[in-house]
């Protein structure tokens, strides 16, 4: 079991990057008024044909070879519907997969939302050859990152060294603390 | 809020420098496994120590630290594997950022294993 919702994204998004993902899109929009928090994480990878689909939230179907239990999806999945909220994922051979998963802010069982800063870092920095979209939204505020701009900029100057990686790692953090003023989710 | 034009700025000083990207074939490289096993256990606190690490001390040309997947130790995650040229691999197990920031030191800079952290099979 993971202890933050920023590390069922960081370990979701995997599936995404294994998937050959050139395009990562995560949302993370908190509504007070509504009591509603929303994690959405779509790709343009391979996608999965309904079979897998199907068998995708069973905690004993994986696709790996090193191991038999296939936990990162289940776990995603538990968080959300015990917190009050609902658990979805969409996916199209050879088109993509989106996953989205709800919760009750206030709901006593829901994981904090951690440290999505260094979740967002670690994945732009270590898949440099992929795009990533992050959008931050708590109620009418709101930030996006997108890694297209920025790669536009840089010129060939890569993510990951550690002038650029410091600047990403800022970037994230200073836009977060403006949009949510610093408040814990 | 950052601005863009600071890195523009960045890029105008490293585009100055050159060899920025470092030959992969012949560099130390830090694995660390970041399947749901890694995570769980808290990997990603541990790669950051590395990645920090390794920046801090300078030693981005020759060391990469990457991400790998599960390599069905679960139990002595997080795991992280160093990988020298010409060396045999050394595999840490049940790792911390204090422990990486060891190993950083005594391993990375010092060239000296840090055996009670190491998996022995």
């Amino acid at each position: 079991m993971m202890t933050e919702l920023s590390l069922n994204v960081l370990d979701v998004a995997q599936n995404s990057v294994k998937a050959k993902a050139t395009l990562i899109k995560v949302a993370v929009e908190s509504d007070f008024e509504k009591d509603l928090m929303k994690i959405v994480i779509s790709d343009n990878g391979c996608g999965m044909d309904e079979q897998q689909l199907s068998a995708v939230c069973d905690p004993f179907y994986t696709t790996r070879t090193t191991r038999k239990v296939g936990l990162g999806v289940s776990f995603f999945k538990l968080a959300a519907e015990s917190a009050g909220g609902e658990f979805s994922i969409t996916s199209e051979k050879g088109v993509g997969t989106t996953t989205t998963a709800t919760f009750q802010i206030s709901n006593i069982d829901r994981m904090p939302l951690g440290d999505m800063t260094a979740t967002m870092h670690s994945l732009i920095t270590l898949n440099t050859g992929i795009d990533f979209v992050y959008e931050y939204r708590v109620d009418d505020k709101s930030f996006t990152l997108d890694t297209r701009e920025f790669r536009e900029i840089l010129d060939g100057v890569p993510f990951d060294v550690p002038e650029v990686s410091e600047y990403i790692r800022e970037y994230l953090a200073s836009n977060k603390e403006e949009v949510d003023c610093g408040k814990i989710l | 809020m950052k601005s863009l034009e600071e890195l523009k700025a960045i890029r105008e000083k490293m585009q100055g420098k050159v060899g920025f990207r470092k030959e992969e074939a012949e560099g130390i490289r830090v694995v660390v496994g970041m399947a749901t096993c890694g995570i769980a256990a808290g990997a990603r606190p541990v790669l950051n120590a590395f990645v920090e690490g390794v920046a801090q001390a300078g030693l981005n040309d020759k060391i990469t630290v990457t991400q790998a997947g599960c390599i069905g130790l679960c139990q002595y995650e997080p795991i992280v594997e160093i990988i020298e040229p010409g060396k045999d691999k050394i595999t840490y197990a049940k790792m911390t950022p204090d422990k990486a920031k060891e190993v950083i030191e005594k391993h990375l800079k010092g060239g000296q294993v840090v055996a009670q952290y190491t998996l022995s099979m």
